[in-house]
This record gives structure tokens, sequence and C-alpha cells, in this order.
């Protein structure tokens, strides 16, 4: 099946996603589709499966226009999509999820769907077990299935969005050999990855995105540097990096750390912050580096390895230990992690200053004033725009800290307010402590940190000083390369 | 106790059920498919005097038990339209129509409190009736009792064996999920809340026809809409277990009548209440099971860890939750 995409275009709200995407991929040959995050790459697969609907544009299959208005009419134009997070259902068996879907038929014969899983499992040397319950699986075996399921359903153009997140290497063989398998039968596959890697060796032809916009098509035989320079912005000149100084005693150390969560999980990640280092974790996001942040913070309890913050261990603590030794986070999800949607700025200094409400309403006040918050003391932390709800969180460190652990600190901030934070953060707490931020914007780690840790896969594949930094160095770490 | 009392024993203990069993298998319908009607209070209280109503009026059962089903569909049907595709929070919406359906019953019913009225009788069944036990237990009941045992397996069959069962606990597990394969869940959603509102319904119906014949206020009947809620949770949303818990519960109810009169020194209220506060017993029972520390105390007990896993149950994930495409 041929596919023709013309000029699609997607708002969510005010944000224009997507815009105007051209993308034509050819019957029988599997397709690549990069970017970074946010360039709009799931978006686009999102509408072409129906799932999104979109703002304008034309679908052509085999020449002719389609309307996917719904996931029911895509799968019966023969599109099927292999999310990235698997749409299944954990509590029903093997052979339920397999029966699942559009046509299930009302007397489907067990016995009949049992032979045709297995049937379709031999052809590409997959290992299923129909009675086995699906949350005992992994992930890469619950992808497995759903592989055989669009499979079963004759998907003649197989949407594969970032399907190697999560799967051990021995399952990402045999799922490269099935896609080579079937392309040669005649199927189309669109695989969706930000792994340079993975569609290099896959794909006859890719298509790259960034900031909605297409940047460029390439065919095989593909140039690394190339794509990467297409998927991300050229550096910018760095004038602004700050004075390296000598770093200060050692206040936090990671020891073979590992724990799970986040997709990717963390594997052995060793690692030192010292007093007046200012430490930038990179990678695409998910790939490990919020995790890092909440095992320093110690809202998360590690499987193996040791956290330890001003010597003392961090293991079986909380985070409240964590604070009261200096340390501070302030997760990416601001409304949902880091304030009280419904409570007003003076309820969010009572509880963090513990004090009567008229001095909560003072600080609130003194806030507003030297953090530049636009609301009012009694405005409610969901009346306020993003920008201010992250100055609100900043206004609500204490004083006293030495470790200050932010997720994407400067996220929905225009680049006036970015900077002022980073001045302000940098004055207060740089000195007599540490800041470890993530940030989804490799220029904004280069610009302001002094030492990057680059994470790939939930493992930390670079530590390097700023004076040792090369941005296409990075970049390519970022995806695996 | 001699044979003939446990039969009469039992007998009543089937009969008790029946409304109870035809409305805990509704609601469990509707849970399964990820909705909640909280409505069960007011709607069983709804439908029983509409029942009684048109029966008064028409003297036909069938119009009576259809009117009550037609009720508690149309209940199901706000629960439908606000919860599920207005996306209005399911509890709230439910909570707001048993206090509704509660006073709009007292108000319309009040003409008909305490007439004299239509009552289903037991219909013994030529040939079987007369066998020893099982004749007085199975087949001198009046036909609501056969109709919530046939309901059970049949609830099972179809939520097991059939792709539209697999496909209901499909959607009320991952309506996204569900929407990605081709299925539209709020439209599932919808059907099946109405599906489990008529049975809610035919419930009512069950009593003021015949469990607890009449109309009048207190019907008797109030508080038992919590039950049946509880008794699905009890269940852990699988039909046998939950028709089991309906029959706990009756159980309870009949030995607290047989027993005020063994002990007429006890005040009879303390029998009328002891179901309800046991029942919550039970329900804390179940759920204590699920305690981490008592899981690795039955570890070293394969036996009762199996009794156990057997009581157990898990709500459905999208239990409550609005689906919204995008």
């Amino acid at each position: 099946m041929q596919i023709e995409l013309q000029q699609i275009h997607k708002h969510f709200g005010k944000a224009h996603v997507l815009k105007g995407i051209d993308l034509k991929v050819d019957a029988g040959s599997i397709h690549g589709l990069v970017g970074e995050n946010g360039a709009g790459k799931s978006t686009l697969m999102k509408i072409l499966t129906g799932y999104l609907s979109r703002s304008g544009g034309r679908i052509l299959l085999d020449g002719e226009e389609v309307e996917c208005e719904t996931p029911a009419a895509a799968a019966a134009l023969g599109i099927g999509m292999l999310y990235q997070e698997p749409q299944d259902f954990p509590p029903l068996t093997v052979l339920d999820n397999f029966i699942v879907g559009r046509d299930t038929h009302p007397d489907n014969h067990r016995g009949r769907q049992q032979a045709r899983l297995q049937n379709l499992a031999d052809q590409v040397h997959f290992n299923l077990d129909g009675e086995a319950q699906l949350e005992q699986l992994t992930v890469g075996e619950r992808q497995q299935l759903e592989f055989l399921r669009l499979l079963g359903r004759d998907a003649r153009l197989l949407i594969l969005d970032e399907p190697t997140t999560g799967i051990s290497d021995r399952q990402k063989e045999r799922l490269f050999a099935a896609l080579h398998q079937i392309r040669d039968q005649g199927r189309t596959i669109l695989l969706v990855s930000h792994k340079l890697e993975e569609v290099v060796a896959l794909c006859d032809r890719v298509t790259i995105l960034r900031h909605g916009e297409v940047s460029g098509e390439e065919s095989a035989p593909f140039h690394i540097p190339r794509l990467l320079a297409l998927m991300f912005d050229q550096s910018p000149a760095t004038d602004a990096k700050p004075q390296r100084r000598a770093p200060g005693d050692a206040l936090l150390w990671l020891r073979n750390l590992s724990a799970s969560g986040e997709r990717t999980g963390l594997h052995d990640c060793n690692c030192t912050i010292h007093q007046g280092e200012v430490v930038g974790l990179a990678g695409l996001s998910g790939s490990g580096q919020g995790l890092f942040l909440r095992l320093a913070a110690a809202l998360v309890q590690p499987t193996a390895g040791e956290v330890e913050f001003h010597g003392r261990s961090l293991n079986r603590r909380d985070h409240r230990t964590m604070r009261r030794l200096g340390g501070c986070f302030l997760p990416a999800n601001r409304l949902e992690e880091g304030l009280i949607a419904g409570f007003t700025l003076v309820d969010h200094f009572t509880l963090a200053l513990r004090c009567s409400r008229r001095e909560a309403r003072a600080a609130a006040e003194r806030a507003i004033d030297k953090f530049r918050i636009r609301g009012t003391p009694d405005s409610t932390a969901d009346s306020l725009s993003g920008g201010n709800q992250q100055r609100l969180l900043l206004s609500l460190i204490p004083t006293g800290a030495n470790m200050v652990l932010l997720e994407n600190p400067t996220r929905g901030l225009d680049v006036e307010s970015a900077g002022w934070v980073w001045r302000y953060l940098r004055k207060h707490y740089a000195g007599q402590g540490a800041i470890v931020f993530s940030s989804a914007e490799l220029d904004e780690i280069l610009a302001v940190a002094d030492r990057v840790l680059v994470f790939f896969d939930g493992r930390v594949v670079r530590d390097l000083p700023m004076d040792r930094v090369d941005y296409q160095d990075v970049a390519a770490a970022m995806t695996g390369n | 106790m001699s044979d003939l009392s446990l039969t009469i024993l039992l007998a009543s203990v089937l009969a008790t059920a029946a409304p109870l069993i035809i409305a805990a298998l509704g609601e469990t319908i509707t849970e399964k498919v990820g909705v909640i009607n909280l409505s069960l209070d007011g709607s069983l209280l709804l439908a029983a005097m509409v029942a009684f109503m048109v029966a008064y009026e028409s003297g036909s059962f069938t119009l009576g038990f259809g009117a009550a089903a037609l009720t508690g569909a149309v209940i199901a049907l706000m629960i439908g339209v606000f919860g599920i595709y207005l996306g209005q929070l399911q509890v709230a919406v439910g909570f707001a129509l048993t206090l509704m359906c509660k006073d709009l019953a007292y108000f319309l019913g009040n003409p008909y409190s305490r007439l004299q009225g239509p009552q289903l009788v037991a219909q013994p069944i030529p040939g079987l009736a007369d066998l020893p036990f099982f004749g007085p237990l199975l087949f001198q009941q009046p036909l609501v009792v056969h109709l919530s045992l046939l309901l059970i397996p049949l609830v099972w069959w179809y939520f097991y064996r059939t792709g539209r069962g697999l496909e209901l606990r499909a959607v009320g597990e991952n309506p996204e999920a569900a929407y990605t394969r081709g299925i539209d869940p709020r439209r599932k959603q919808l059907f099946y809340t109405l599906v489990g509102g008529a049975l809610v319904g035919i419930a009512g119906a069950a009593f003021s026809l015949g469990i607890k014949p009449g109309w009048g206020r207190p019907q008797g009947i109030e508080g038992l809409g919590w039950i049946a809620l509880a008794i699905v949770i009890f269940g852990g949303w699988h039909p046998l277990k939950v028709a089991l818990g309906a029959l706990l519960f009756a159980f309870l109810q009949v030995v607290g009548i047989t027993l005020q009169s063994l002990w007429p020194s006890v005040p009879a209220q303390v029998f009328q209440v002891a179901p309800f506060p046991l029942m919550i017993l039970a329900l804390l029972l179940v759920n204590l099971l699920q305690r981490e520390g008592v899981q690795q105390w039955l570890r070293h007990r394969p036996g009762l860890a199996l009794l156990v896993r057997q009581l157990q149950g898990r709500p459905p994930r999208a239990l409550g939750q609005s689906f919204r495409p995008d």
C-alpha cells in the first residue's frame, strides 16, 4: 500500500504542532520517521490511524483520498499501529487480547483463534502462550502479541512507534527479522524512532521532522551526521558559558545505582555531585533523567546500589530526610506533583513555611514581587500560567537549600524568563550547594551547565565537564551512537 | 432442625435473594463495562413503585415488570448521558439520582400506599413440585426466583464465553485500547449501562410484586440498593461470586427472622439490622486478605491461599472514569 500525506496540519489549542507535513511512503518499503521529542512524529502517526483528528490536509492511500476519522475506519482501510505504550488489556489472557477488536466475532471459537495465533507466531518465530495472563508478560512479549494481532488483521500498513523501547536485544533482533520478512511479503512499514542506528539498519528511506515540519528526506545508505544535523537545531555560539570553578566537596554520591520505572529504568549509575556544580542531565525524554532526579531526592527507592547525601545513606529514607539535609526537588509536572491545584499562594506558603497565615500572606506578596509572578496572594495554583507556576515553585525553595534538583525547570518559559531563572538559581544556590537539572533542550544545558551527564536508554553514557563537551558528540550519544 | 424446616429456610433464602441477585448482577454488568451506577437505592424504590402502580391499574404483571425495567433503563440513561457522554462524575450523578428517585417514588406512589394489589404467587411446576426437598426448594417458587437463578449462569456465560462479553470486559479495563482497536467504548458503555439499569428495575418489581408485596412508606427495601452495590464489590465483579454474596446476605436476613422467634427477649431491630454490619465485616475481611502481611502469611498455607485467591477480585481498571476521544 502506498501512502501519501499532503499538507497535514494539527493544532492543540493555540499550539501549532504539525505545520503542513508532506510525506510519501512507497508500497513494500520500510520508511523511517525520525526527529527530536516533540517534533510531531507520534501526533502525525496518530492522525494516520484515526486516533487524533487533523486540523487540515489530505490522506491518500494508493492514490485515492480517504478519511481516517476513527481507528475503526483506519483499521478497515488496512492501517494498523503498534503504539509506544502497549494498547492492550493486562488482566485478560494472551488469547483474549489477540481476539478483542473491531471484528470480534460473537461466537469466536477459542480453539480456532488459538490455532491462528500459533500459526502467526510460528511464521515470524515468536513464542507466546495463549493461556498466560498478559500482565505476566514482558513489554517485549506484549508488543510481539500486538504485532501478531495486526498481522492477523491483514494490516497492509504497519506503523511502529518507538518499538524498541524497553525490550530486550533478543526481542529486538526477532522483531527486526519479522519486519524484513513482512516487508518482503509486500506490506508497508512506517518506523517511528529516535534511535538512529536502528533506523539506519532497517529503513529504505527516512523522513526527518523538526518542530512540526519536514526538515529533510534521505535514502539509504544514510549518513548519520547529516541526519543529526537535520534533527537538531544547529548549535548556537555558547558565549554565555559560565566560568568554570573548581568543584568543592562532594555532596551527593550515587553508587552502582539501579531502579525500575519510567519505561527504561536506570541501570548501574555511578556519579558524584560536588558543591558549586551545575550539572545538566541531557537525553531524550524518558531516558532515565527523571528517575535519576527522583532517586537523588529519595522519592524513589533503588532496586540496587546506594544514594548518599552529606555522608548519610538515603536508602530506606524518604524525601523528608532529604529535605532536612538541604535537598529540594522541583518536578516537571508542576500541577500534579509540585503544587496543589486548588490551593492559593497563601496556602502554599503556609504549608511550606509552617507559619501563620498573616506571615504567609506577607511571604506570598514578597514572592510575587521578587519572582514577578502574575497573580495575587489569593490566586489558586491552577489559575496561574505554566511559567508563573514555575516561578511559584522556585519561590518555595527553602533559602538554605544546598542541593536543588530540577526537572525541566524552564519548560514553558520564554527566553527572557528562563535567563532570569538561571541567573537567580546560580546566584542563590550554586555557591554553597549544587544544582542538578534535566532539560529537553540540549542548547539550554550547554549554555547553563558546568558538567553534562548524557542519558540513553536508562544509562549514563557520557559524563563530561563542559570544557570537553562537543555538541555533535552529545547529540549522537543521546540517540545511542 | 427437622428436614422440613431446613427446606423452608433454604426456600425462603432463595426467594429473599432473588431481587437482590437480579439487582447485583445488573450492577455487575454496568460496572464490568467501566460505569458506576450509584443510583441503585433510589432506582430500586422507584421501579418498585412504578411496577406496583402499573400492575395495579392494568392488572398485568407483564406490564408491571416491563414498566419497572423501563424505569431502571431511563435512570441508567441519565447516568449514560451525564456520566459517559458529558463527562460528569458518575458517582455524583448517581448519588443525585438516588436521592431524586427516592423522593419521586414516595411522592408519586402516595395514592397507592397500603392498597391491596396484585402479587406474584408461587407457581408449582407440575411433576417437579412434588419432588422431595428440591420440589419445595425450587419448583414451588414465584417465577422471579427462577429468573434470578437462570440469570447467574447466563451472565457468567456472556462475560466469559462470548465475543461480545470479551469486548465488554475489554472496554471496562482499558477504553483507550479498545478505541484503538476500532470499538466505540462509549456506545458499549451506554448499552450495558441500560441493560444493567433495566435489570435493577426488574429487581424493584420483584420486590413490590413478589417478595415485599405492595407499596408503602417505608417500603421495607430502603438500604438494599446500597447492599447490592456492596455485594458487587464483595463478589469481586464476578457474577458467580456476586450471586453468592446476595445469597449470603439473604441467608443472614432469614436466619435473623428465625432467631427472632427463638429469642423473643432480644429487640427485633437487632435482627433486622444485623445483616448490614455483618456485610460490612465480610467486605472488610475480603479487603484485609489482600494486605501484604496476610499474603506473606498465606504463602506457607497453600490450601488457604487458593481459597483466598478465589475470594479476591479486582475492579475493572477504568471503573468510573469517563472515556474521551480527542
